[in-house]
């Protein structure tokens, strides 16, 4: 059978247990659309939480960035993880106990003020709508490669599925899908991790085979790796390339912008009580941690394998997956030297940054390009790191049916994580924006049906994000957990820890982190990009670690005005001291 | 000591963890302890690409487990 005839039944079957299991658990209450009537079983949850935080950028880009980035990869490994320490034991349990719908909810309570509330609305519709954006991207990827249909059709055929699971099933719809979900992910990551693994070390294990000797050699795997790359020109796999305070601030951005997504929040809500949100945290960890702990070895497998098989290698011995990915646009390759070689090493084989194909070929078969080449550098290969994930089965020679369950395993990422977004986003409409702020009066009929409709309207702009990228996509990620950590985290922790800190003090201190992170990311990645580096940036930080900044100061104003305005009133002292309770 | 000073004392000597194995191993004295291997990795870089993950999972057993003894506790 052909790979794309597998790869058609392996999506179709999976969409179908999909949909099935969306109306099987579909929503009857606005308790079950907003937090699965919360009786989720604590490590269903956690596998659903898992589905939920890996998205088709965890899935499909973060090995191959790792690839790349080598040791400066670990921010993503450690900031991506160590959010979930802060979340089991400093939020989760407590806004668990609180017991309401959403995190505004809390805040607006907690704060006693509406604007609060919908400050912390804003705040989340625009970390949520960056992400979403991301994930509709990645299905049409997965589409164009695999099923070779436009990319505009995967978005849509995405959305139509996205949309009768999420709408119809709400959040008790979306967590037995993702549990679902998080199981053909995680097979479909690990098959071709293994077997790459047996082939370069003879370890069944990824993480182990990742520390372990070359087969019939002597030589450590990252030992062999630090050396080709230094030979090739590029900086040491093993060492930090950025300023170790860069590194610093981005990690922990990453890891409070993690502990404040709202999308990760609230599938702590949909669990029986605080021991379980605590306990199914944990979990989600674990399940987590088997692909993160996966990833950094998939990645110095997959590139001491491309190396091998490209460096120095005749065009015409090429192995297909080059050809197949050359095909599509993501690799290619300028023969400047004129030897029929394909040579690869550090730099940029052209000026711009991305190959632009002429629909001619040359004399081996290859596209033409009409790219300046670059003179300072030698290599000739240019190769687009969102790939490493989906040609490791072809590189690895793996059988079809593996390639087919990667696709499928892509999509699972991607659509789960959709799911959970479009869910907070419109919940936060019709829940904070409509029956708390604006219509108190509306039913819970009413309200669930604006929920649905929310979702609906969500689906289709983040579908229009998926058919018209904006250009800035890639660039607007460290938005995201910049703005969670600067905003949401601190409001949510002072919310538990302290019972004095006033509505005055929030408001202020989600407005200054907010503002100043935005401004920040907005001029060194929009206004002034040739300024983006490190001897203009505040105290060596880059954008992405910025929102650490914009935490510290948002607390430090959450302290300052906390002492120039009254107390809160007595009835939110006593419900702080409440949610401590066990 | 009430249920929630002993609650935070357990928090922060388990924040103290998180801090050591991700900032400080991974970050900060990388560079220090990179003389120890574990197989082919030095010890920095197995805790910025492995370790670290470990030992947050870890720590959340870890204070799930005390914290419901001091809640067991408290409740009688």
């Amino acid at each position: 059978m052909e790979a794309q005839t597998l790869t058609y039944i392996f999506v179709g079957l999976s969409f179908a247990l999909y949909i099935s299991i969306a109306i099987a658990s579909r929503a009857k209450s606005t308790n079950d659309f907003y937090v699965a009537g919360k009786g989720v079983n604590p490590v269903a949850n956690g596998m659903a939480t898992a589905a939920d935080w890996m998205s088709a950028a965890s899935f499909l880009s973060m090995a191959g960035l790792i690839a790349f980035l080598g040791r400066d990869g670990s921010v993503y490994l450690m900031g991506w993880t160590g959010g979930y320490v802060l979340l089991a034991l400093l939020l989760a349990p407590y806004l668990r106990k609180y017991g309401k719908y959403t995190v505004p909810d809390f805040i607006g309570e907690r704060y006693y003020s509406n604007v609060a509330r919908v400050v912390a609305v804003i705040c989340l519709i625009f970390i949520s709508f960056t992400y979403i954006a991301g994930q509709m991207r990645g299905v049409g990827i997965v589409f164009s490669r695999f099923l070779e249909v436009e990319i505009e059709m995967g978005v849509f055929i995405g959305m139509g599925i996205v949309f009768i699971y999420a709408v119809l099933g709400g959040m008790k719809g979306i967590t037995y899908t993702q549990v679902a979900q998080y199981c053909v992910m995680i097979f479909a990551y690990l098959v071709p991790a293994i077997f790459l693994s047996i082939m370069l070390t003879g370890n069944p294990i990824p993480q182990l085979g990742f520390g372990d000797k070359l087969l019939n050699s002597d030589i450590y795997l990252i030992n062999k790796l630090d050396k080709t790359i230094i030979d090739l020109g590029f900086s040491p796999y093993t060492e930090y390339s950025k300023s170790l305070i860069d590194i610093f601030c981005i990690t922990a951005a990453l890891m409070f912008g993690t502990a404040g997504l709202p999308h990760v929040i609230v599938r702590f809500f949909t669990v029986p009580n605080m021991q379980a949100a605590r306990r199914s945290a944990g979990y989600a960890l674990v399940f987590i941690a088997i692909l993160y702990t996966t990833a950094p070895a998939v990645a110095s497998f997959a590139r001491l394998n491309f190396i091998d098989s490209v460096q120095n290698t005749f065009y015409e011995d090429a192995p297909d997956w080059f050809r197949n990915w050359e095909n599509i646009g993501l690799i290619s390759w300028m023969d400047k030297n004129q030897d029929g070689k394909m040579q690869y090493s550090s730099g940029s084989p052209f000026v711009e940054s991305r190959p632009i194909f002429t629909d001619k070929r040359g004399s081996l078969g290859q596209r033409l390009l009409e790219n300046e080449a670059n003179t300072s550098s030698s290599n000739e290969v240019y190769l687009d790191r969102d790939i490493i994930v989906l040609a490791n089965p072809e590189i690895a020679n793996l059988p079809i049916w593996v390639i087919a369950l990667v696709a499928a395993g892509g999509l699972a990422a991607a659509l789960s994580t959709a799911a959970g977004l479009l869910l907070v986003i419109s919940s936060s409409i019709s829940h904070d924006l409509m029956k708390q702020t604006f219509m108190p009066q509306i039913t819970e009929k009413k309200e669930l049906l604006y929920a649905r409709l929310a979702a609906g309207i969500t689906i289709l702009l983040a579908g229009l994000l998926g058919i018209f990228p904006p250009a800035f996509v890639a660039q607007v990620v460290a938005f995201a957990f910049g703005l969670a950590a600067s905003t949401l985290f601190p409001v949510l922790f002072m919310g538990i820890f302290s019972k004095k800190t006033t509505k005055e003090a929030a408001i202020g201190g989600m407005l200054t982190g907010l503002v100043f992170t935005f401004s920040y990311i907005v001029f060194f990645k929009f206004i002034s990009p040739e300024l983006n580096n490190s001897d203009y940036w505040f105290l060596g930080i880059s954008p992405e670690g910025i929102g650490v900044i914009g935490m510290i100061l948002n607390f430090l104003i959450m302290l300052l005005v906390t002492k120039s305005s009254k107390n809160p009133p007595e009835s939110v002292m006593d419900l702080v001291e409440t949610i401590r309770r066990p | 000591m009430t249920f929630w000073q002993k609650n935070l004392i357990l928090l922060s000597s388990l924040l103290f963890f998180w801090f050591l194995c991700s900032f400080g191993f991974g970050i900060l004295f990388s560079e220090y302890i990179s003389f120890m291997k574990i197989g082919g990795f030095e010890l920095g870089f197995w805790f910025s690409q492995q370790g670290s993950i470990y030992v947050f999972i870890i720590l959340i057993f870890t204070y799930s487990y005390l914290v419901e003894r001091l809640e067991r506790k408290e409740k009688k």
